[in-house]
């Protein structure tokens, strides 16, 4: 049970990184375009937006319901960054409806779009950097004081996640843009993907010279080297579909590096939830609580709610039609 | 007093639940209503439904769109403040709240996206019932959220081991009697609330002489609508009152004032409830009815408020003055409704300017009430986290400090002041601006690469001469 939780809870998370992730990378791509072609770009994502960052709320309570304990470490350790990333999300959201309604205000809801996209994938980039790098806990909370996680480290995760999530928007935007947003999404997918490689390299590096516990994992168990020889695969494939102009092609393979840099952080954190402090066991509910969670939301509702974010998805594919707003 | 990261939280927390609580309750009312206008024009074929569906959801798209966002920082609020309640009570509130976002905030989010972009793009019946699935989302939302505050209120099914809340009995807990009686309360409230609402802007178009088949549509099935609802109201929240007199003892002795045992007890009206000495300053009762009210009999004995420690007792004047700010809402709505309902069954032509400006001028009662209905709750539960088990001091994040809730208080207040301010505005100029002739249909081909076709639509046109716009 501990373990379908577990399963579950990183079905969620990547489903949530991959959806959320190319609409928060659209955002911040978005400030780098002009009306109409933000008008066409947010077209693009209006109608799964919500849905999308559904994922994070659903990630965050299953990680309330199965792993409490993991839950009430973590949100109070990031509490400031998650104000911060709440913020960003609240500014965000409302950006949506409200651009179509200001008259003289729709740069400070422009303003919000993009800069709240971009504020709350650095600050998710630099909570997974602070975890990465370990956190000093006692008694289940955290010792550091209210900013003690922000780290060198933790702000060039920031900024890798900042380039990644745009990839994935770069991405998405071929797939459903046609030109000038298209070609721009062209141009700068190359660009990305190279910024993508150089932030890893440089992690790679930090993480060597930093001899952080987690890369004694990888020393020991060489075999999880698959991960990250998938996502090698995957660029050159990203970079072949750029070349050849596929409009598949981008968002299918930026979404596979996205899956194996997952899969890498997965495996060297398993079997801790929180790395080297708390294990998957420890915080676990007791199995009254996971039995209950799985035979209705686990059995039933996980898989129907799969099923109609499919037909959503399926709903409005294709290039985008320009929404019309009053 | 101490401004501690303890009481700044329970600020912060009660400034977010009372700014979230509006829009949730506004967007399940109104989504009922745009289940019952979609299926009324597929059933009658008649525009002025159809015009008046595409109205309402645009007020629904923003005000939505608070909820979700406001909601999603409750969602983590429990977290980041209260990481001891969520340690330790995580296993019976944890999942809960994922049965809440499985059922209700996944399927309302998804099927919006249709009910905003996709009319165009699938079949009537698919789209009334992606209508029907918003309004069973906000609904199953309410629910859980209100199975999970009531195991708050009233705990049952539940074991502590080693400090943690273990769930012994699923059952006891989702059909506690006390959800039961408090989910009703609050559904009832929502549909009040969009009934109130919609009658209120058809009274504010007919007082302009505008929109005049929108408005008799919406003037009348709000107000019959709430003539309907507001009895069972009425009863369902006594029923509220008896789970409190026999959960809850010391929020209903603060709820009536009651500061020392009484027998038979005496029901008081409205006083100056005075916690320093433990009296009532200024006091109207009336003999034997609180006895009547609490237990049914005229001679029962009745808690008073001095028979708990004081610090197992609730803060008593907001309880208090919450409660009966709430009730007079009711019985407000109650004679506006019912006034209202005869006089247009009856089709009176005198006094109607009188019924429209009352009616125009009565939206803000539902969320009055609504608002004031948790105050009495929440403060009521207190010195309680989990009423009897345990303490809001002994559930507050230990390590959180004065600084950090301070600043995010700020930043809260902020970006909530900015963000309501203009809502309002927008919803205000939605309003001013009514409802227009309807789109054209235009089917597309979803695997047809056309940037622009929805963008070329002809310019909407009002539906009266002499409107704005």
């Amino acid at each position: 049970m501990i373990l379908f939780w577990a399963g579950l809870l990183a079905v969620t998370t990547s489903l949530y990184v991959l959806l959320d992730g190319f609409d928060l990378g659209v955002g911040i791509l978005f400030a780098f375009a002009d009306e109409p072609n933000r008008r066409k770009m947010l077209s693009a994502i209006s109608p799964v937006w919500d849905g999308n960052e559904t994922w994070l709320v659903l990630t965050g309570t299953i990680l309330f319901g199965a792993f409490p304990a993991a839950y009430a470490a973590l949100l109070s350790t990031f509490y400031l960054a998650l104000v911060l990333m709440l913020c960003a999300l609240i500014l965000r959201g409302v950006a949506f409806e409200f651009r179509y309604k200001a008259r003289g205000f729709r740069w400070f809801w422009d303003l919000g779009f993009a800069g709240g996209s971009l504020v709350a994938t650095f600050v998710q980039g630099m909570t997974i950097g602070a975890l990465v790098e370990g956190l000093p806990m006692e008694n289940g909370h955290y010792v550091g004081g209210a900013l003690g996680w922000l780290s060198p480290f933790a702000v060039l995760c920031g900024v890798g996640l900042v380039l990644g999530y745009s990839l994935l928007g770069a991405g998405w935007l071929v797939r459903k843009c046609e030109d000038p947003i298209r070609a721009f999404a062209y141009r700068m997918l190359p660009i990305l993907t190279v910024g993508v490689l150089v932030f890893l390299a440089c992690a790679f590096v930090a993480s060597l010279v930093m001899h952080l516990e987690l890369m004694q994992r990888w020393l020991e168990r060489p075999y999880l080297l698959v991960f990250p020889l998938v996502g090698a695969v995957a660029t050159w494939g990203l970079l072949r579909s750029v070349k050849q102009r596929d409009d598949f092609g981008p968002f299918r393979f930026s979404a596979l590096i996205f899956m194996a840099a997952f899969g890498t952080l997965a495996v060297s954190f398993w079997p801790f939830m929180i790395p080297f402090v708390l294990t998957v066991e420890q915080a676990a509910s007791p199995p009254s609580s996971l039995a209950f969670m799985f035979w209705g939301a686990g059995l039933f509702v996980m898989p129907l709610t799969l099923i109609y974010t499919t037909m959503v998805y399926r709903l409005f594919r294709g290039k985008v039609v320009e929404v019309h707003y009053d | 007093m101490m401004w501690t990261a303890l009481l700044l939280s329970r600020v912060q927390f009660a400034f977010t639940v009372s700014f979230h609580i509006i829009f949730p309750s506004f967007t399940i009312g109104v989504a009922a209503w745009l289940t019952m206008l979609e299926a009324f024009h597929l059933i009658s074929g008649k525009p002025v439904y159809r015009r008046l569906f595409d109205f309402w959801l645009k007020i629904f798209g923003v005000t939505f769109g608070l909820g979700v966002v406001s909601g999603i920082v409750l969602a983590f609020e429990f977290g980041m403040n209260w990481s001891r309640l969520s340690e330790v009570t995580g296993p019976i509130q944890g999942p809960l709240l994922t049965y809440e976002s499985f059922t209700a905030f996944a399927l309302e989010a998804s099927f919006f996206g249709v009910l905003l972009f996709g009319r165009s793009r699938v079949t009537p019946a698919v789209y009334l019932l992606s209508t029907m699935m918003v309004a069973l989302g906000t609904t199953f939302s309410a629910f859980w959220i209100m199975v999970n505050n009531s195991w708050m209120q009233a705990p049952v099914g539940y074991a502590v081991e080693n400090g943690i809340f273990v769930p012994t009995n699923w059952k006891a807990i989702i059909f506690s009697p006390v959800v039961w009686v408090r989910f009703p309360h609050m559904l009832v409230a929502a549909y009040l609330t969009g009934a109130f609402c919609v009658a209120a802007t058809g009274a504010w178009y007919m007082l302009r002489g505008i929109y005049a088949a929108e408005a008799r549509v919406m003037l009348r099935m709000g107000l019959f609508l709430a003539a309907l609802l507001i009895p069972v109201q009425l009863f369902v929240g006594h029923l509220n009152g008896d789970y409190v007199h026999d959960r809850q003892p010391a929020k209903f002795a603060a709820i009536e004032g009651r500061w020392h045992d009484e027998q038979p007890a005496s029901e008081v009206l409205i006083a100056i409830p005075d916690e320093s000495t433990e009296t009532n300053r200024i006091e109207l009762k009336i003999p034997y009815l609180g006895s009547l009210i609490a237990s049914m009999r005229l001679d029962s004995k009745e808690v008073g408020l001095t028979s708990f420690a004081p610090q197992d007792r609730p803060p008593v004047a907001i309880p208090f003055f919450a409660f009966r700010i709430m009730v007079g809402c009711g019985l407000l709505m109650m004679a506006l409704a019912w006034l209202g309902s005869l006089y247009l069954l009856f089709e009176r032509k005198p006094g109607q300017r009188l019924l429209l400006w009352a009616t125009f001028l009565s939206f803000p009662l539902p969320f009055v009430a609504t608002l004031t209905g948790w105050f009495t709750a929440e403060v009521g539960r207190q010195p309680w986290s989990v009423y009897g088990a345990l303490r809001t001091a002994d559930a507050v994040t230990p390590t959180l400090s004065v600084q950090a809730v301070t600043v995010s208080l700020i930043i809260f207040a902020v970006v909530y002041v900015v963000i309501f301010s203009f809502g309002t505005l927008y919803v205000y100029r939605l309003l001013k601006a009514g409802p227009v002739e309807s789109k054209p249909i235009l089917p597309l081909n979803p695997k047809r690469p056309l940037g622009v076709i929805g963008g070329d639509n002809p310019v909407a046109k009002t539906t009266q001469e002499g409107a704005l716009l």
